[in-house]
């Protein structure tokens, strides 16, 4: 493999793992988030302010970033819980417009310079680039998979789906919605934090405008085309849509309109995801395995 | 004082135009319950098409007429093609459609009409006023004079003709309305053809104040608009007007004497969360 296409694969595993953790918040916990790209950023930026302004290696910066992404990740959740449907999608675009205005406008987050130097990861003395760092990316990717797969077999993610499913009637038997969609958003936005932490030590500079409003649209666009709720889905999603504006570039000016044309044509015409219910891989996959309808 | 008096009109004028956006994105709201997004791509294709109309005639009508009907029939479009299909998914769903759509569209303009910022070399019809030693240009002044009689003629319309009746009848339950006898798809499309057609008088209207039209002045009020009519309630028209003004006041008065280290958008939506966390169901907006 070149380069060019170790780099694309690199950006497709950090945006996968984001991508997970909007998963867990919007496809099991039913809790509709725009604002995710936020949370990616409070990751990168952590680690970034961590590992060049306190000095500390990327291994306790890491572990670090992750706690502090998730702590934000719950205190912004507490007042999403007051709201629901719409008005939490609306309110999850104001909270990326505000991190983003913080970042952006806050001359210790690096103003509208950003943060550049960031440190590259070393392993056992080794310096992690090209090949290396998509593997690491890789294994964290799985890492992340396993947590999500955990998640949906356990009893609190037995709970989201009930809450996600009828939020009144799970309540009634004693289920907490207040406990279980903060739970999900916490994990969610830890997994965020860790993809942006990886994408922080990746590109070495980040600014705000890496974390702006569209990347949130990017990453729920990921996961209703991989299927939401499914366990693949947001991997699948990643790669079909960072790929995508790279497989455009020669046309150029008309990469983005297609891009968008692409993303419209597939919302519309499948709109519950590639993986997901009723979508043309599930009707397939149900021909040859009519017991595997295990997914939530 | 004099200085705060036009600072105050100048926050009027920008709420106006707010108003007159978010009004679109509160009628589409309370009809198809679906956040149109893309509201504010037909608003700058608005303003593109009244640019054009203009350049070719040199009559500020023509342009106005001839981009408020385009743009309602790109609304109709969008409604048609897009949206009405999609009702039976979650709300997500359209939710994505409608930004893919407003991305799509802001690229065509970029395409079509180059990536550089144009002006709109336009003189409005109405002339500017001293009032008390208060000067108010001819530009807020026709802000004023056009929001105010679109306000009223839509109030007469919803309130006063039997297509309004229907209007608030498919809000209500589109379904039951449905069984009533109206035919409800004509009634959303019309709805659709109207907010369209005011977003298009807006684009205009901020083309001509600001002496600029581009690509992605869209951007900036597609969620602000958001955060409007959630403050006032979604849904509710007069608490989207209500909003705007508020939110043009304040920002204008907030730029003007408070210094703020952030943003007016970052403001915008730092008050939408505030409000939200007193009032969950926004300013007007009952559930």
């Amino acid at each position: 493999m070149n380069a060019y296409v170790i780099t694309v694969a690199t950006l497709v595993t950090i945006q996968s793992i984001a991508a997970c953790g909007l998963n867990v918040i919007v496809g099991y916990a039913g809790q509709i988030s725009l604002g995710h790209a936020a949370f990616f950023g409070i990751g990168a930026y952590s680690s970034a302010l961590l590992t060049t302004k306190a000095g500390l290696s990327f291994w306790t910066a890491m572990p670090l970033a992750v706690v502090i992404t998730a702590l934000i990740g719950a205190m912004l959740g507490l007042p999403s819980l007051r709201v629901r449907d719409d008005f939490l999608a609306i309110t999850t675009i104001g909270v990326n417009f505000i991190v983003e205005a913080v970042f952006q406008y806050i001359p210790f987050f690096g103003g509208a310079l950003g943060i550049g130097g960031i440190p590259r990861v070393h392993l056992f003395k080794v310096p992690l680039k090209g090949m290396a760092y998509l593997l690491f990316c890789l294994a964290f990717l799985a890492v992340v998979l396993v947590v999500c797969r955990w998640f949906t077999r356990s009893w609190a993610g037995l709970a989201c789906f009930a809450l996600r499913e009828e939020e009144t009637a799970a309540s009634s038997m004693g289920i907490s919605p207040v406990r279980f969609k903060l739970l999900a958003f916490v994990v969610g936005t830890a997994m965020a934090g860790l993809g942006g932490v990886l994408y922080a030590h990746f590109m070495r500079f980040i600014s705000a405008g890496d974390f702006s409003f569209p990347v949130s649209v990017m990453l729920l666009s990921t996961i209703v085309l991989g299927g939401m709720g499914t366990l693949w889905g947001p991997v699948l999603g990643a790669a079909i849509l960072v790929s995508l504006p790279e497989s455009f570039r020669p046309l150029m000016e008309l990469r983005f309109l297609l891009y968008t044309v692409v993303l419209l044509v597939m919302i519309r015409f499948q709109p519950g995801g590639l993986l997901g219910e009723a979508s043309l891989a599930q009707r397939i996959l149900a021909r040859f395995h009519p017991m595997k309808a295990d997914h939530p | 004082m004099h200085l705060f008096l036009e600072q105050l009109l100048n926050g009027m004028a920008v709420g106006s135009i707010y108003a007159l956006v978010s009004l679109g994105l509160a009628l589409v709201y309370g009809i198809l319950r679906i956040l149109h997004v893309a509201h504010a791509a037909v608003y700058t294709v608005g303003a593109y098409l009244g640019l054009f109309f203009f350049q070719m005639t040199q009559s500020l009508l023509v342009a106005f007429l001839g981009a408020m009907a385009c743009c309602a029939l790109a609304g109709v479009t969008i409604e048609r093609l897009v949206y009405f299909p999609l009702l039976k998914y979650p709300p997500y769903v359209p939710l994505i459609a409608s930004i893919a759509i407003l991305l799509a569209l802001e690229e065509v303009c970029r395409l079509v009409a180059g990536p550089y910022i144009l002006t709109f070399p336009a003189s409005l019809p109405f002339p500017a006023v001293h009032v008390l030693g208060v000067h108010v240009p001819s530009s807020v002044s026709t802000i004023f004079a056009t929001t105010g009689l679109i306000l009223l003629v839509l109030w007469f319309l919803t309130t006063r003709t039997e297509t309004g009746l229907a209007m608030r009848a498919v809000s209500q339950d589109l379904a039951i309305a449905e069984a009533m006898g109206i035919d409800a798809h004509a009634v959303v499309s019309f709805t659709f053809a109207l907010g369209s057609a005011i977003a298009a008088v807006a684009g205009i209207l901020v083309g001509i104040y600001y002496n600029q039209v581009y690509a992605t002045m869209g951007s900036v009020p597609a969620y602000k608009a958001l955060a409007l009519i959630v403050v006032g309630g979604l849904g509710s028209v007069p608490g989207a007007v209500a909003a705007s003004l508020l939110l043009g006041i304040a920002e204008t008065l907030l730029i003007g004497y408070a210094h703020v280290p952030l943003p007016r958008d970052a403001l915008a939506f730092i008050a939408m969360i505030a409000v939200l966390m007193w009032r969950a169901e926004g300013l007007f907006g009952s559930r």
